[in-house]
């Protein structure tokens, strides 16, 4: 079995391994450098629990080989927290229920930061829009909305 | 939903890139946003033994202006034309059509040389470069050349590029202030996709239309220019009544598809309504 080896930094810290090169992202942030916090729902490229930042855009990582981000800086969920706090946005899912079962959650999270980011203070619609491509089975969204609106008035202080 | 094995290639230059493909021929195909050869791999309706990974080819990306022309470079993300200020301000049909393909991962992933080669029938893009007259180039062993977008789609997921070639670049000419265009789409709303999508690029005097090229997806087999309705109101008046009778033929002479998504006759109707409103919108 021919494998290709790959660099990364996965939350600020350097990875190297060697991984067939049908791995694809998920499963290598999942069970080869052991962050589990990205999610696999549909593994069909629609639920966006597996979204993760590579190279600063969001991404579906079901959808994406390990082999293409090498090289890459990626952030998953476990990569927002700093010291001990919760980044603003973890926050708000916290303070506005934005979760129930929270298997959607760490693809919500991810896929709110790229929204913010592009776009720091949103109108509802913008963020409904922005998180289309992450589906919530439990919360009914309105809850995730309230989330993003509590992190986003945080993010600007 | 793991792919069969294949080897891996990332090669950095066009150059390197072509010869990995002349020397792996059929077994080989190229990987660009992935967004929808891994879809199609994890189901294994794809198993190439071998992916040529283009994504590290500098060459291939950007979009710029040079001698009155938009230069896309085929790995030119659909994000990019979205958000790019060069071509909201030059040609706002492109990033309006980026705008309408599936959701915010998606188009941070998918390219528009990927949509464009893989010719998907209910794909956003070939009706907005068929309406703008596009020019696709392309290169492979025998050298480079250069393929109108009207020649370029020729069957179900079949286009003009052979095997052992690569699609580097889309260029647009930069109209005048004269020429507006709109894409409108309905989303089937699972998939996203287009049931129907319809770019009307004109220009007009007063109120007569001097120029009008139509586009239209995902209501045949190929996408195509709605010629009918082109020559229908080119030279006339863009009254209600003159764009209404025009979009009647957005139909006419289609091979239409059919499946569990729309009828033919369904989308037959939709491919009017929608030339209409899209026309109404560019006109407006
Ligand atoms: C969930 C989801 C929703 C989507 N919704 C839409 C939608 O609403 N509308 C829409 O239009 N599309 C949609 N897509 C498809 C998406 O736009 C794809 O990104 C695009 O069709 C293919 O681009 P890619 O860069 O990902 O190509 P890849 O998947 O990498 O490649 C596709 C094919 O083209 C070939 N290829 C790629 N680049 C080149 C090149 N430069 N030269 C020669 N051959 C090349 C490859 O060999 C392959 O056969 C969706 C995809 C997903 C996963
Ligand atoms: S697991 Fe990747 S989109 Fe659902
Ligand atoms: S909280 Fe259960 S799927 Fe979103």
């Amino acid at each position: 079995m021919a494998t290709t080896q790959i660099n990364t930094t996965i939350n600020g810290e350097d990875y190297t391994h060697e991984v067939e090169p049908r791995l694809l992202l998920v499963h290598y942030l999942r069970e080869v450098a052991g962050l589990t916090g990205t999610h696999v729902g549909c593994e069909t490229s629609l639920c966006g629990a597996c979204t993760a930042i590579v190279d600063g855009q969001a991404v579906k990582t079901c959808t994406m080989l390990a082999v293409q981000a090498d090289g890459a800086d990626i952030t998953t969920i476990e990569g927002l927290a700093q010291d001990g706090e919760l980044h603003p946005i973890q926050e708000g899912f916290w303070e506005r229920h934005g979760l129930q079962c929270g298997f959607c959650t760490p693809g919500m999270i991810v896929a709110a930061h790229q929204l913010l980011e592009r776009n720091p203070s949103p109108t509802e619609e913008e963020i409904r829009h922005g998180l289309e491509g992450n589906f919530c089975r439990c919360t009914g969204y309105q809850h995730i909305v309230d989330a993003v609106q509590y992190a986003a008035e945080k993010m600007q202080g | 939903m793991i792919a069969s094995s294949f080897e891996y290639f990332a090669p950095t230059s066009v150059d390197e890139a072509l010869s990995l493909l002349s020397e792996h021929g059929d077994d080989a195909k190229i990987l660009a946003g992935g967004h929808s050869l891994i879809p199609a791999m994890k189901l294994r309706l794809a198993e190439p033994a071998v992916l040529i990974d283009i994504q590290r080819v500098e060459g291939l990306k950007g979009i710029s202006e040079s001698d009155g022309k938009l230069v896309i470079g085929a790995l030119a993300t659909h994000h990019e034309l979205e958000s790019s200020d060069l071509v909201n301000r030059t040609l706002p049909i492109l990033a309006q059509t980026a705008g309408e393909i599936g959701d915010v991962q998606v188009r941070n992933k998918g390219t528009i040389g990927g949509s464009l080669s893989h010719a998907d029938p209910a794909a956003d893009w070939p009706a907005t470069i068929l309406a703008l007259d596009a020019d696709l180039k392309i290169v492979g062993s025998g050298g480079e050349r250069v393929v109108k977008a009207t020649d370029f789609f020729e069957e179900l997921y079949t286009t003009a590029l052979e095997a052992d070639e690569i699609l580097t670049e889309i260029h647009v000419s930069i109209p005048d202030g004269n020429t507006t265009g709109t894409y409108l789409k309905l989303h089937q709303v699972a998939s996203g996709f287009a049931l129907t999508g319809v770019a009307a690029v004109l220009s007009k005097s007063g109120d007569v239309c001097e120029n009008i090229a139509v586009g239209i997806t995902g209501v045949s087999d190929v996408p195509y220019r709605a010629s009918e309705v082109e020559s229908a109101l080119a030279g006339r008046a863009l009254t209600a009544d003159n764009i209404a009778a025009a979009a009647e033929k957005a139909a006419d002479g289609v091979d239409i598809l059919e499946d569990i998504h729309a009828s033919e006759a369904y989308r037959s109707n939709l491919a009017k309504v929608y030339t209409r409103r899209a026309i109404e919108g560019a006109a407006s």
